[in-house]
C-alpha cells in the first residue's frame, strides 16, 4: 500500500469513500509517522488511543453511510485550543497540566463532521511569537532543508542543537510544520497577527486567516481578543476549503461571532476568476525587500492575469502604521486577557509569603520573556496618563487602516495580492541577539488584515534560488472568503504544491 | 517617549510579575526599543477619527435573561492547585 500520510485530505477522503483503506489505517500511518518524527517537536502531546477510538467510531459510521464531510480525517489541533479531558496549555509554563473540562467550538465542529485528533501541536507561548521559538516546549523544525544542507547535515543538526535548522514559522510553527511533514492531513491554527499565514509561507502550505466572526474563539486561549480569529493549515486550497466549512459557523457562545450561513467552500475552487479584478498595493513595496520576493510576487500577478483576473495597482497609505498600531493593540489586550493566570485557579502555582507575592512568583516563573515583555507593555499604554496617547491613537490608525481597504474594495475590487511574509523561512536561533522589532517584522505584510479584521489566504508561489518556498497572501472582502479560495486555486494549480522529502 | 528604571520597576508591578533587579535594564532596553518603533505613530493625523471598538459593525445580541449554566462546582474547580470543598485556596487575605 502506498504510504497514507502522504494523500491530501481530498485524496484520503475518496480513499475512505471507496474503501480503499479504513480510517483506523489512515490514523495508523500517521501515528507511525509522528513517533518517527518526534526529534521536529511538532507534537507536544500525542493522543493515539484517542486517534484510534476516533477512527474505529468513523469507520463505523462510514459503513453505515453516516458519514460526516471530514469522516475519519486525522488533524492535528494547536494547543491553544481547549480539548476536553486532554491537557491544553497554549505551550506555556503558566498552564501546567491544566486538562480542560469542555471543548472548544471550532474542534468540537470538527469532531462532529467525522474528523480524528491525532494530538496537540506546538506553538510559541500564548500564539506570541513568529518563529515558535517563545514555546515553553521548545523550537519547532522546519521540515524543509536549509540552502544547501545534505539530510545527513541535517540529521546531525536534529540530534544536537538544531541551530540552522529552518523554523517552521509562528505562533502555529507545530501546526505548519506537521502539515508540512506529513504528521497530519490539516491541521488547526490561529492568527492574531499573521499566525496562520508566515508559519503556512515558511513551509509550503496553505492556510486561510477567515474573516473575524467567523469562527468562534470560544474555548480558544485568548490572546488578543478583536484579532484573534482560528482558521486551517492544510497541504491544498482544497483541503484548507473543507477543513474551514467545518470550522466556521455562529455560536452563542461567542458575542463576536457572526450569525451568517457559512457556505460550502469548496464549491469555491474551480470557479472562474475571470473578470475579477486584483488590487497590487504599492506600499507593500518595501525598503529592502528581496528580489525573489518582488519576483514571486509579479508572477502571482501574471497567473491570476492568465486565468482572466484583472490586475491594478492601488493604494492602502496607512500600511506602514499597522504594525507599530498592532504592537500597542495586542499587548493592551494581552496584557487584560493574562491577568487571568494568577496561580489559583488553574495552572502554575508558586507560594509566596502573601497573595501579591503569590500572584507575581506564579506569574514570573509561568510566562515565557516575550509574554512578559508584552503583559508589561499592554500594562503600561493603558495605564493612567498613556491610554490617549497610545492606545486611543492606536485605535483611531486601525480605523484608518481599515478604511484604506474598505475604499479600495468600494472602487471595485475584488481582492488584493501581496507577498505573505517578507522573506523565506530563517534559522533557528539566527534572531536570538536582534532585538525584539527585528522578529516582529515579519508580520509586515499579514498584520494589516487583521487589523482590518479581513481574511486573508496564505499559500506557496514559488521558491526561492536555494529552494526554499515563498509565499503570497490573497486579501478578501469582509467575508468572501470564497473568492480567495477560487483565486488561490488557480495559484496553485500554476505553481504547484512545494514538498519536504522525509529526512529526520 | 522611553521609559526609566523606576517605571520599569512600577510596570512590572502593576502587572504583577515579580522582576528582579538584575533583570531590570534588559527588559528596560527592550520595552524602549518597541516604545521607539511605535513612537512614528505620531505622525498621522487622527483628527476626527473614531478609535475602533468593533473591527465588524455588528450590534451585540441581547440573550435571555435565564440561568443557562451553574451546578458543576466541581469542573470549576478541577484545574485549582489548591482546593477544599469545591473553594479555592490562597494566603490569608484579611488579618
Amino acid at each position: 500500500m502506498t504510504d497514507l500520510t502522504q494523500l491530501t485530505l481530498t485524496e484520503a477522503r475518496k480513499g475512505l469513500a471507496g474503501k480503499q483503506f479504513t480510517a483506523v489505517e489512515l490514523a495508523e500511518a500517521h501515528l507511525v509517522a509522528i513517533e518517527a518524527a518526534r526529534a521536529l517537536n511538532a507534537y507536544v502531546l500525542e493522543t493515539p488511543d484517542q486517534a484510534l477510538a476516533m477512527a474505529k467510531a468513523a469507520d463505523a459510521r462510514l459503513a453505515r453511510g453516516e458519514a460526516g464531510r471530514l469522516e475519519g480525517i486525522p488533524i492535528g489541533v494547536k494547543d491553544l485550543f481547549a480539548t476536553e479531558g486532554v491537557r491544553t496549555t497554549a505551550s506555556s509554563r503558566i498552564l501546567g497540566n491544566f486538562v480542560p473540562t469542555y471543548e472548544s467550538t471550532v474542534t468540537s465542529q470538527l469532531w462532529r463532521d467525522g474528523a480524528v485528533m491525532l494530538g496537540k501541536l506546538n506553538n510559541d507561548e500564548f500564539a506570541m511569537g513568529s518563529s515558535n521559538e517563545t514555546s515553553a516546549f521548545g523550537p519547532v523544525v522546519n521540515p524543509i532543508l536549509p540552502a544547501n544542507w545534505s539530510a545527513e547535515k541535517a540529521r546531525a543538526a536534529l540530534a544536537g542543537d538544531k541551530k540552522g535548522l529552518l523554523v517552521p514559522g509562528g505562533s502555529s510553527g507545530g501546526s505548519s510544520a506537521a502539515v508540512a511533514a506529513h504528521l497530519c492531513l490539516g491541521a488547526t491554527a490561529t492568527d492574531t497577527g499573521g499566525s496562520i499565514r508566515q508559519p503556512a509561507a515558511f513551509t509550503g502550505t496553505v492556510g486561510i486567516k477567515p474573516t473575524y466572526g467567523r469562527c468562534s474563539r470560544w474555548g480558544i486561549v485568548a490572546f488578543a481578543s478583536s484579532l484573534d480569529q482560528a482558521g486551517p493549515i492544510a497541504k491544498t486550497v482544497r483541503d484548507c476549503a473543507a477543513l474551514m466549512t467545518s470550522m466556521a459557523g455562529h455560536d452563542p457562545k461567542d458575542s463576536t461571532s457572526v450569525d451568517r450561513p457559512v457556505p460550502d467552500f469548496e464549491a469555491a475552487i474551480g470557479r472562474s476568476v475571470a473578470g475579477k479584478t486584483i488590487g497590487i498595493p504599492k506600499e507593500y513595496r518595501v525598503e529592502g525587500m528581496p528580489a525573489e520576493i518582488e519576483a514571486l510576487w509579479k508572477k502571482g500577478a501574471d497567473m491570476l492575469r492568465a486565468a482572466g483576473a484583472r490586475i491594478v495597482d492601488v493604494s492602502l497609505p496607512h500600511t506602514k502604521y499597522a504594525l507599530p498600531a498592532y504592537y500597542i493593540v495586542a499587548p493592551a489586550e494581552a496584557s487584560s486577557n493574562l491577568a487571568r493566570y494568577d496561580g489559583v485557579r488553574y495552572g502554575l502555582r508558586v507560594p509566596g509569603k502573601d497573595i501579591t507575592d503569590l500572584y507575581e512568583q506564579t506569574r514570573a516563573q509561568g510566562f515565557g520573556r516575550e509574554v512578559k515583555r508584552r503583559i508589561m507593555i499592554g500594562t503600561y499604554v493603558l495605564s493612567a496618563g498613556y491610554y490617549d496617547a497610545y492606545y486611543l491613537r492606536a485605535q483611531k490608525i486601525r480605523t484608518l487602516i481599515k478604511k484604506d481597504f474598505e475604499d479600495v474594495y468600494a472602487s471595485g475590487v475584488d481582492a488584493i495580492l501581496t507577498p505573505a511574509t517578507p522573506s523565506a523561512a530563517f534559522g533557528i536561533a539566527e534572531m536570538a541577539d536582534a532585538d525584539p522589532v527585528q522578529m516582529y517584522l515579519n508580520d509586515i505584510f499579514t498584520v494589516t488584515v487583521n487589523m482590518a479584521g479581513l481574511p486573508g489566504l496564505a499559500l506557496p508561489g514559488g521558491t526561492d534560488a536555494a529552494g526554499l518556498p515563498l509565499g503570497l497572501q490573497l486579501i478578501g472582502r469582509p467575508f468572501d472568503e470564497e473568492t480567495l479560495f477560487s483565486l488561490g486555486a488557480v495559484i496553485e494549480e500554476q505553481a504547484g504544491r512545494v514538498t519536504a522529502a522525509r529526512w529526520w | 517617549m522611553s521609559v526609566d528604571a523606576a517605571t520599569v520597576r512600577r510596570i512590572a508591578r502593576l502587572s504583577r510579575i515579580a522582576l528582579p533587579e538584575q533583570d531590570v535594564p534588559v527588559m528596560q532596553a527592550e520595552i524602549n526599543a518597541i516604545l521607539g518603533f511605535v513612537e512614528q505613530l505620531g505622525e498621522v493625523n487622527v483628527d476626527g477619527v473614531e478609535p475602533m471598538t468593533s473591527v465588524t459593525p455588528m450590534a451585540l445580541k441581547m440573550r435571555d435573561d435565564v440561568v443557562t449554566d451553574g451546578e458543576k462546582a466541581g469542573k470549576v474547580t478541577a484545574n485549582a492547585p489548591q482546593s477544599e470543598d469545591h473553594y479555592f485556596l490562597v494566603p490569608k487575605v484579611v488579618e
